[in-house]
């Protein structure tokens, strides 16, 4: 399915848009990290929680739980929330 | 014609004490600053006059340490993350000319289905281990914890003897207990003299001492000094700020405190509070602490404005740093070149070094930003850069 990536995340995967694939959310953020290693860590953390500024949008709606089921015509957004400083 | 006997200045102690000691190494000087919003390279000349600057490196990255392996003079690590991103750490084989990321950042052990977990905030301190164990390297990290790589930073293992023993998290705290960015693990030292001679700091937590490898660890906290009305005896109430392990008398080391500046000659096991001999006006609370290379009775420190509300910013709006060349006997002012009035910036406790010259190189930077060095052992002050980010981090590097 389609992912797309934020610009702080740019310096892992050189492009705006790209394919990944997975059951759930999970399961498509480990084929990112797969492909882009240690892209995921920057979002996750080591117990498995969003980090603080990182949200995940599917199909345009916001999503939290990482068991969600995916299709493959979903799109994945990732997107920085405001952080200031 | 008589003689007129002065009374020695600390730039004439300075120079007594250069004749006494032998040559010590002449290799240019590279001052690693880390910032808030990414790191910078000074690559000075021979005499340390000039300096060419080399940055930014990770731009508009929080960068808490850039260290230098000294072992093979090259390698570069530094810890870093962004307001959106978690931490992590870079590396470098070529002085900075090209960074690579870790692959496996130091990280907490996952608990699973459980709120207790913990994740690493941002990787604070690095030190590279004993010149007899080749590509090791500890980390310590905020909330408090100590990681061990093997492989000169590519991969991060956790010592669960600290990270997940259950009287060491009663003394961590909280991240609500520490320090207004989080509390902090810091001041890992390893005795040159004993690869598995090791000491850390955590604020809050004290200072703790593992003569092991790190299997074990021991509290060193008699005659540190608390805040007033807590137990002393309790190490969640101890603030190191810095400690450093004097690099000419491996048994001697030297403590900025919240609670003041200590020494402590091992195989004792007891502080002794230094800072009582510094000036009542300016105190002894601050937060860097600075060794001599070859003199372990010359240390300094960079005192801050700890008083009320604790302003953390120059006494007074005048910043200066204190020398002690007698082991905290007493303390000499070094404010030459600094500024004079409405000065309002402090200096961090990574952020003063010293290099291994003759005479010795300090440098600073400052919470406005500014690059300060002195090539006299702190008697003159210079500037080498201003209106950078606010520096968090300053090492120096001998380069080869």
């Amino acid at each position: 399915m389609k992912v797309l990536i934020p610009g702080p995340l740019l310096s892992y995967t050189k492009k705006r848009e790209v394919e990944a694939t997975g059951a759930t959310l999970a399961e498509l953020l480990a084929d990112l990290d797969r492909q882009y290693p240690g892209l995921r860590f920057r979002m996750i953390d080591e117990q498995d929680k969003m980090r603080r500024h990182i949200r995940f949008f599917i199909n345009g709606e916001q999503e939290f739980d990482m068991t969600r089921a995916l299709q493959p015509t979903d799109s994945l957004q990732i997107v920085q929330a405001l952080s200031g400083g | 014609m008589a003689r007129i006997a002065r009374k020695p200045t600390a730039k004439t102690q300075a120079q007594g004490l250069r004749a006494k000691r032998g040559p010590r190494p002449a290799g240019r000087v590279a001052i690693l600053v880390a910032t808030r919003k990414g790191a910078w390279l000074y690559h000075g000349d021979a005499a340390r006059k000039t300096w060419r600057v080399d940055g930014p490196h990770f731009l508009g990255h929080i960068v808490s340490h850039l260290v230098l392996d000294p072992r093979d003079g090259r390698t570069l690590l530094a810890a870093t993350k962004t307001g959106h991103l978690g931490p992590t750490v870079f590396r470098s084989t070529d002085l900075g000319r090209n960074w690579k990321e870790t692959a496996r950042p130091p990280a907490f052990a996952r608990v699973a289905g459980s709120e207790k977990g913990r994740a690493v905030d941002h990787t604070f301190w690095l030190t590279p281990a004993h010149a007899n164990e080749p590509n090791v390297w500890y980390a310590g990290t905020s909330p408090q914890g100590l990681f061990r790589s093997e492989d000169g930073g590519v991969t991060w293992e956790p010592f669960s003897s600290v990270n997940d023993d259950p009287q060491y998290r009663t003394w961590m705290g909280t991240v609500q207990d520490g320090t207004p960015d989080g509390p902090k693990m810091h001041s890992i030292i390893v005795d040159p003299r004993d690869p598995k001679h090791l000491y850390f700091g955590m604020s809050g937590g004290g200072v703790h001492e593992s003569v092991n490898g790190g299997r074990t660890w021991t509290p060193i906290l008699k005659g540190l000094e608390v805040v007033e009305g807590f137990d002393a005896s309790t190490p969640s109430f101890h603030d190191p700020h810095c400690i450093r392990m004097c690099p000419s008398n491996p048994d001697r080391l030297y403590q900025q405190n919240h609670c003041g500046i200590y020494r402590l000659d091992r195989p004792a096991d007891t502080w002794l509070r230094i800072g009582k001999s510094m000036p009542k006006r300016v105190g002894d609370i601050g937060f860097p602490m600075v060794l001599h290379p070859s003199d372990a009775d010359t240390a300094w420190v960079f005192p801050m404005d700890g008083s009320t509300v604790w302003p953390r910013v120059s006494v007074e709006g005048v910043p200066c740093a204190y020398v002690t060349r007698n082991g905290g006997k007493s303390w000499q002012r070094l404010d030459s070149g600094l500024p004079r009035s409405q000065a309002w910036w402090t200096v961090k406790r990574q952020a003063m070094t010293a290099d291994a010259h003759d005479p010795v190189g300090l440098y600073f930077g400052t919470t406005s930003g500014e690059l300060w060095m002195s090539r006299e052992e702190g008697n003159r002050w210079a500037c080498i850069a201003r209106h950078l980010p606010e520096i968090y981090a300053v090492e120096t590097a001998e380069l080869r």
